[in-house]
């Protein structure tokens, strides 16, 4: 399978954030580790997951299929999905894949919570 | 709060980017004149957030048995020969070459069980566009009108020892007619049958016999109601309405002296 290096580190934002700190790669192999930060800002009862693609190395296509799950997990839970730190080239995949269409993006982790508040 | 990590290897190589340019909408000119291709130019993309059905995640994956080859070999010779695996009576043009990312194809497609409108004409005219391509995968994505709203991601890899190639789809029905006929076990069993033939095939080109095993899990059982107006773009009413029309459109080239 793809392998990666990925670390997720969660930390809470706000009294209804959680920022999911991005460093490495998401590709499939990331999944169990993504999968368990979600979890960790649920179990911190966040109504708000950002997520910090600031330190991000690389995304490929099976990244954006992960972020698809993450994203109806979170409508299901009755949360919703930001994102901020996005360079110029993956706010263009974003764009090319229309998942821009589903997830707030910010230009910084402030204007996201500024926008919560 | 705690920290998650894996790294489960250290990926040395320098990774080329495979992301295709962002497209509003798809242009489908350059594939032949003498296709049917009436749904892909002027749409849309679509992920299955657009699409209106349940989503699913499958996974048709084969072990390959009695050959050894290199992975990133097996993505090399899917990406070249990519059509030739499909199942006989589905038909893929493009500007030719390997997949590559922007690549956009035009389907022609049969229906269950390999059934063609009259004529031998095809079910479905559809496409696709390839968004993604490097040594490892490549994934394409749908446009408005086509079965399944959704992503498909073609990979390779070694595990314990044994070669896999698998067929990752994240998709939902495009429309509430398209996700009647997956309610009812037909387009799951169209979707199955192409890929696990699919998959069988390319381990045939490679001289290997497989185990097949295909997965799903439901990611989201509910629908899409603000997306039932997909259907306006359903290719395979237009793929009808467009053959139902070909006389009368035969006699307006004669009377316009085309």
């Amino acid at each position: 399978m793809n392998q990666t290096q990925v670390k997720i580190p969660v930390r809470k934002a706000s009294a209804s954030a959680c920022v999911l700190d991005i460093h490495g790669e998401i590709n499939s192999a990331a999944e169990p580790v993504l999968m368990e930060a979600y979890n960790q800002a649920c179990a911190a009862g966040s109504r708000f997951v950002l997520i910090n693609f600031t330190d991000l190395e690389y995304m490929n296509s099976s990244g954006i299929g992960l972020l698809v799950t993450l994203l109806i997990r979170a409508r299901r839970q009755g949360q919703k999905l930001m994102a901020f730190g996005l360079n110029e080239h993956y706010s263009q995949i974003f764009e090319l894949t229309r998942l821009n269409e589903a997830i707030l993006i910010f230009d910084s982790e402030a204007d996201a919570l500024k926008a919560i508040a | 709060m705690s920290e998650n990590s894996t790294s489960e290897n250290s990926h040395p190589k320098k990774r080329v980017d495979g992301w295709a340019a962002p497209v509003s909408r798809l242009n489908a000119d350059s594939v032949p004149g003498d296709v049917t291709n009436i749904n892909v130019t002027g749409r849309h993309i679509t992920t299955a957030l657009q699409g209106f059905g349940q989503m699913w995640q499958k996974t048709y994956r084969i072990r390959f048995e009695g050959a050894h080859p290199d992975p990133r070999e097996v993505v090399r010779v899917w990406k070249e020969e990519f059509p030739s695996f499909w199942p006989k009576g589905n038909y893929f043009y493009s500007k030719g070459g390997p997949m590559q990312p922007g690549d956009v194809a035009v389907l022609n497609l049969s229906g269950p069980g390999g059934i063609n409108a009259p004529g031998g004409k095809p079910l479905i005219s559809t496409g696709i566009l390839v968004v993604y391509a490097d040594d490892d995968s490549f994934s394409f994505v749908t446009p408005e009108g086509h079965i399944l709203a959704g992503m498909n991601t073609f990979s390779a890899y070694e595990e314990n020892g044994a070669v896999y190639a698998q067929v990752q789809a994240l998709i939902r029905a495009s429309d509430p007619l398209y996700e009647i006929l997956f309610r009812l076990g037909l387009g799951n069993k169209m979707e199955d049958d192409f890929w696990m033939e699919t998959i069988k095939n390319l381990a045939t080109r490679f001289g290997a016999n497989g185990t097949r095993t295909l997965t799903r899990v439901c990611v989201d059982s509910g629908v899409q109601w603000s997306k039932a107006k997909n259907i306006w773009h359903n290719a395979a009413i237009r793929t009808t309405l467009h053959h139902i029309a070909s006389p009368v459109r035969w006699v307006l080239r004669k009377v316009g002296g085309k």
